[in-house]
């Protein structure tokens, strides 16, 4: 078994690599793999709640966060620095999350084996 | 275990360095690639970060961006400049691998 | 030492991919393994067969051909970034009602699982670009 540790770092909509890293870690949860997905930098704006595309013509893909739980990828991890410079808090973002110092994520990149960074 | 960072941003455009230097942890090695290869360079707003994290981490340079970007002149000595085969050698040296974009 | 490659970023726009070509080359030269290329994002587009660069440019769909025949190794296009870019192989032109497909000798269209799967079998984990 592997260690897979996803981190998003980009936020949705302005690319579209959000959107396609879920679809990939959706697919790597099939593989009874340990998965932990981590958001930082801009990554943490997918998590946003009250997202509303329709003015932008775009899909929604948000409300998917909440079937992670459901795809057994449990070990979701923010930032706290990186949400603290972004003016948020954790009732702001639609998932409940784990939050890291900076020390503890430096800590959960080393333990893992493959990372895939979007 | 150690990891190999590869970055292929300008300090300049994105923060790709920066979160890599916040995020890598001593014993990691950082190699700059592509556009990345201005945050190796002499001179520039952003070497006294550059010498601080030559403190701190393995720092590498790939020699053939710096090369086609015609900045090898500028490239702060203390960075060790590779190759590719330089480069395939790193991903064996370090135990895994992670792209900062 | 096995390594898996994912790419991420489209032809021409970024070096990414030529970075992880170049890379390539100098892996098979010392012998090491490459598993499989995973092109992912807007790099399904180097899997095109309809590209025309200048004589003077690299065809970046055409050397990845190359190198992938003379190593044998899997040339992976993702089937769900190809399809909302366009590139189609014969089953899915027809599946789609396209009037033709597109996409290059060598590459094969698959499905993210096989991502997952260079991840797990490669000892290393290459990504470029994004």
């Amino acid at each position: 078994m592997k260690k897979i540790l996803f981190i998003q770092r980009r936020p949705p909509y302005g690319t579209g690599f959000a959107k396609e890293a879920l679809d990939a870690i959706l697919m790597a949860s099939a593989f009874e793999q340990e998965i932990s997905l981590v958001f930082t930098d801009d990554g943490i704006w997918q998590l946003k709640t009250q997202q509303d595309t329709q003015a932008v013509g775009l899909k929604n893909f948000s409300p998917t966060f909440k079937a992670l739980g459901l795809y057994e990828v449990k070990q979701i991890y923010v930032e706290r620095l990186a949400l603290e410079q972004r003016g948020l808090q954790l009732q702001d973002l639609s998932i409940p999350v784990t939050l890291l110092t900076t020390e503890q994520l430096r800590l959960l990149i080393q333990q893992h084996d493959v990372i895939l960074s979007f | 275990m150690s990891i190999l960072h590869t970055v292929n941003k300008s300090p300049f455009v994105n923060n790709a360095l920066q979160s890599c230097l916040r995020l890598a942890t001593r014993s990691d090695g950082i190699l700059l690639i592509e556009d990345g290869v201005y945050g190796g360079l002499s001179h520039t707003r952003f070497t006294p970060e550059l010498e601080q994290a030559l403190a701190e981490f393995n720092l590498y340079i790939l020699q053939p961006d710096l090369t086609a970007r015609g900045i090898i002149e500028q490239t702060h000595p203390r960075i060790q400049q590779v190759d590719y085969a330089g480069f395939v050698e790193l991903t064996v040296l370090y135990d895994k691998i992670q792209a900062w974009v | 030492m096995k390594f898996a490659i994912l790419i991420n970023s489209a032809p021409f726009t970024y070096q990414a991919s030529d970075t992880a070509y170049q890379f390539c080359q100098a892996a098979l030269k010392k012998g090491h393994v490459i598993h499989r290329v995973f092109f992912y994002h807007d790099a399904v587009y180097i899997g095109s067969n309809l590209l025309c660069p200048p004589q003077d440019e690299p065809n970046p769909s055409a050397r990845w051909q190359t190198l992938a025949r003379q190593h044998g190794f899997d040339l992976a296009i993702c089937i769900a970034a190809a399809l909302k870019r366009g590139i189609l192989n014969e089953q899915e032109a027809k599946r789609y009602g396209k009037l033709s497909d597109n996409l290059a000798p060598e590459f094969k269209i698959v499905g993210l699982g096989q991502l997952v799967e260079a991840c797990l079998s490669a000892d290393r984990l290459m990504e470029f670009g994004g």
